[in-house]
């Protein structure tokens, strides 16, 4: 079909696209500085309907948050506490068992589990948490950690990099969740995240982990103080990754929520902004199967809404997220099977319940 | 001709700038993806609207009274007689000066079908204000001023040109729910008739007072309704050129006796781009960030809406289903300016001001 843009500029990045050619950084710069919302939307909306037809994924998760407690204490982070803090915590193994017992019932198909870096846990904790979730919920895949914890519990085990994402790969790690990475710049890093893992380190352990056939996902923290440039380049080079592991699974763009973070003065995303991010990552990450679009961040009727700027996915169910929560998102805690697939069916698609590697489950009820 | 060979028929007569009927109207909602209503509403708003300005409004709802006997099943702000309130003139003051206090220009002044009051104290008021205030009166809705002129025996003509006279400056659409008399039995069997709702526009428009034009939809209409709905907006406007906009919202269902699933975003932005699309003949389209949030009330500025509609200093009715988005104006600013577009205060006529 023939598409008049309202801007001229997106006509050479939908032929291009239409061509499977690569996008520029220019073309980057451009999807982001566009004023032209629904042409942009066309663009990405053509790559996910060539890649995914009319379905649109999700899958039945519940998130377990073992700690609050982290030494790194991110000035854009409301969830972490100090060790003693009121109100911090970590979970022991019969906790751990109690909330997944809770909802046994349920048809879960994946726990999304990330945490602090709580130095009261020994490298033996992470493998008995590991076994015990595989235990109760031997069904269910685990995702769990991201490369800032890996990199943690590298120095912990006193194991090189590889021996240990082998050893918790033997107790029951299958995935890894793509957080962490915020924005892979060295100026944002040290103003935002200094103590955490940096750029080099963060590629590094994605690298190894893809090496250990371990499929990752990866995101990127939007909408504090990173510049269009910034974001543009944190994509291409998750695709020169790409190009070379094809460990990545699902892109993530995660709208930053500013309240009770140190960087609270700073308004929150709007939904320009967040299409924007759902489709540039699209029409970028030419080698990524999936883009979500995470409700918890952006709300539910925004993420509907996303399905049509080039989202495929909208994430899980997840019983309790209690991460953007603590930073004043107003979406809800969790979503009922029925309302996600009322979601996806009134935005025009066909639902497909899946599992962490996109594989269709059947339904049980 | 196939099915398909028929969309793509319509969507040429719309990038021809051509009219369409309602029938094609149905087929377009049925048919066309979000993505498609959201260009070609987007291309009608820029050729009636080529300037990237979205507009909007500062002023207050007052509910000069909450008791009504209309009982509609949508509703979950009336009460009955001796459980509601009705405001006094201190309080009414009281309001209308902080509005002004605030930038604002004018107020929405609504109620309820009141049992026992008739047209002297709705002119008592409209006089108290007009002595006192320089503001803008946009008041009542075509089913009250259906039930004042039934209760005091007027006719609808002489009804409005008493409340003009008074101070009454322009209408606001409300009440119009779904223009078909089937719905409205099952949604408010107690509010007048969609040919009554229509008549008090027409007299109004008649006697050179303006008026804007609203839809709540996602109750038990079917969407062939709303596409009727639209029509008799249409030939009406074509008749008497009074409306100024046209505002489609979502019913909310918290607190009300209608038990259905809420409307999602998706399928409020296509209504959204069906009206502007189809609605050739009225020049402003309103996003209703009220029901649906500011993301999506942003979003809406590129699906038709060229308004943002009001501050809403104070707003009741939504909120008591539950529902409760507030923007003060700075921020309303900002969802505008960080869409692209100039924002700019108006008065009731879309004057900027």
């Amino acid at each position: 079909m023939k598409i008049s843009f309202l801007d001229e500029r997106l006509e050479s990045i939908y032929a291009k696209v239409k061509q499977g050619s690569r996008l520029s950084k220019e073309d980057g710069i451009c999807i982001y500085e566009t004023p032209d919302l629904i042409g942009l939307g066309i663009i990405a909306n053509y790559v996910r309907c060539n890649l995914h037809g009319n379905k649109a994924f999700y899958v039945y998760n519940q998130h377990l948050n073992y700690t609050n407690i982290c030494k790194n204490r991110c000035r854009f982070c409301a969830y972490a506490k100090d060790d003693g803090e009121k109100g911090s915590y970590a979970w022991s193994m019969e906790e751990i068992e109690e909330r997944l017992m809770e909802r046994i019932e349920e048809p879960v198909a994946e726990l999304h589990i990330v945490g602090g870096l709580n130095e009261n846990l020994g490298f033996d904790y992470f493998i008995d948490l590991l076994k015990t979730v595989k235990r109760v919920r031997p069904r269910a895949s685990i995702k769990a950690f991201t490369c800032v914890e890996i990199d943690y519990l590298s120095n912990l085990s006193g194991l090189a990099l590889e021996e240990t994402v082998r050893q918790l790969k033997e107790a029951g790690l299958e995935m890894m969740p793509g957080g962490g990475a915020e924005v892979l710049n060295t100026r944002v890093h040290d103003a935002l995240f200094p103590k955490k893992i940096g750029h080099d380190r963060w590629l590094e352990i994605v690298r190894t982990v893809h090496k250990a056939g371990i499929k990752t996902n990866a995101t990127m923290l939007y909408g504090h103080i990173e510049t269009l440039e910034e974001r543009v380049e944190h994509l291409i080079t998750l695709r020169e990754l790409q190009d070379e592991t094809h460990g990545f699974s699902a892109f993530i763009p995660l709208a930053f929520h500013s309240q009770n973070t140190q960087l609270s003065h700073l308004p929150p995303t709007t939904a320009m902004d967040d299409l924007k991010n759902v489709a540039a990552a699209r029409l970028l990450l030419d080698n990524f199967p999936h883009i979500k679009a995470y409700w918890v961040m952006i709300g539910e009727s925004l993420a509907q809404v996303a399905l049509n700027f080039g989202a495929d996915d909208l994430d899980g169910t997840i019983i309790e997220e209690r991460i953007t929560h603590t930073a004043g998102a107003k979406s809800a805690k969790g979503l009922t099977q029925a309302q996600m697939e009322g979601m996806i069916r009134s935005a025009g698609f066909e639902p497909v319940q899946r599992d962490s590697f996109y594989n269709r489950v059947a339904k049980l009820n | 001709m196939s099915h398909t060979d028929k969309i793509a028929k319509i969507i040429e007569k719309i990038e021809e700038n051509q009219r369409i009927d309602s029938n094609e109207a149905l087929d377009l909602y049925r048919n066309a993806d979000l993505l498609t209503l959201g260009r070609l509403a987007n291309q009608k708003r820029f050729w009636l609207h080529p300037e990237k300005r979205v507009t909007y409004v500062v002023d207050r709802n007052i509910n000069y009274t909450n008791i009504c006997v209309s009982g509609c099943r949508f509703c979950a702000f009336y009460q009955p007689v001796e459980k509601g309130y009705i405001l006094s003139k201190q309080e009414l003051g009281e309001k209308i000066q902080e509005t002004i206090d605030l930038g604002g220009t004018q107020i929405l002044l609504q109620g309820g079908m009141h049992p026992d009051l008739e047209i002297d104290f709705y002119v008592d008021m409209l006089v108290f204000i007009k002595e006192r205030f320089d503001i803008h009166i946009h008041g009542f809705s075509p089913p009250e001023i259906d039930f004042f002129a039934k209760r005091s025996n007027l006719s609808v003509a002489k009804t409005i040109s008493t409340l003009k006279k008074a101070g009454l400056d322009s209408i606001p659409g409300g009440g119009a729910e779904i223009l078909d008399d089937d719905v409205r039995q099952k949604v408010s069997p107690n509010k007048c008739l969609s040919k009554e709702w229509l008549e008090v526009m027409r007299q109004a428009h008649f006697q050179g007072m303006r008026s804007s034009a609203t839809m709540m939809f996602g109750h038990l209409e079917q969407d062939f309704h709303i596409m009727a709905h639209l029509n008799k907006i249409r030939i009406l406007q074509d008749e008497t050129h009074g409306f100024t906009a046209f505002i489609p919202w979502t019913f909310q269902p918290g607190n009300t006796k209608i038990s259905v699933k809420k409307k999602t975003s998706v399928e409020y932005l296509k209504v959204l781009a069906v009206s502007r699309i189809f609605l050739d003949n009225i020049d402003n389209i309103q996003a209703s960030w009220v029901t649906q949030g500011d993301k999506i009330g942003q979003t809406a500025l590129f699906f038709g809406a060229n308004d943002m509609g009001s501050t809403m200093i104070e707003e009741n009715v939504v909120a008591s289903a539950g529902v409760n988005f507030m923007l003060p104006e700075a921020e309303l600013k900002r969802l505008i300016t960080t869409a692209g577009f100039e924002p700019r205060q108006r008065d009731c006529y879309y004057n900027f001001l």
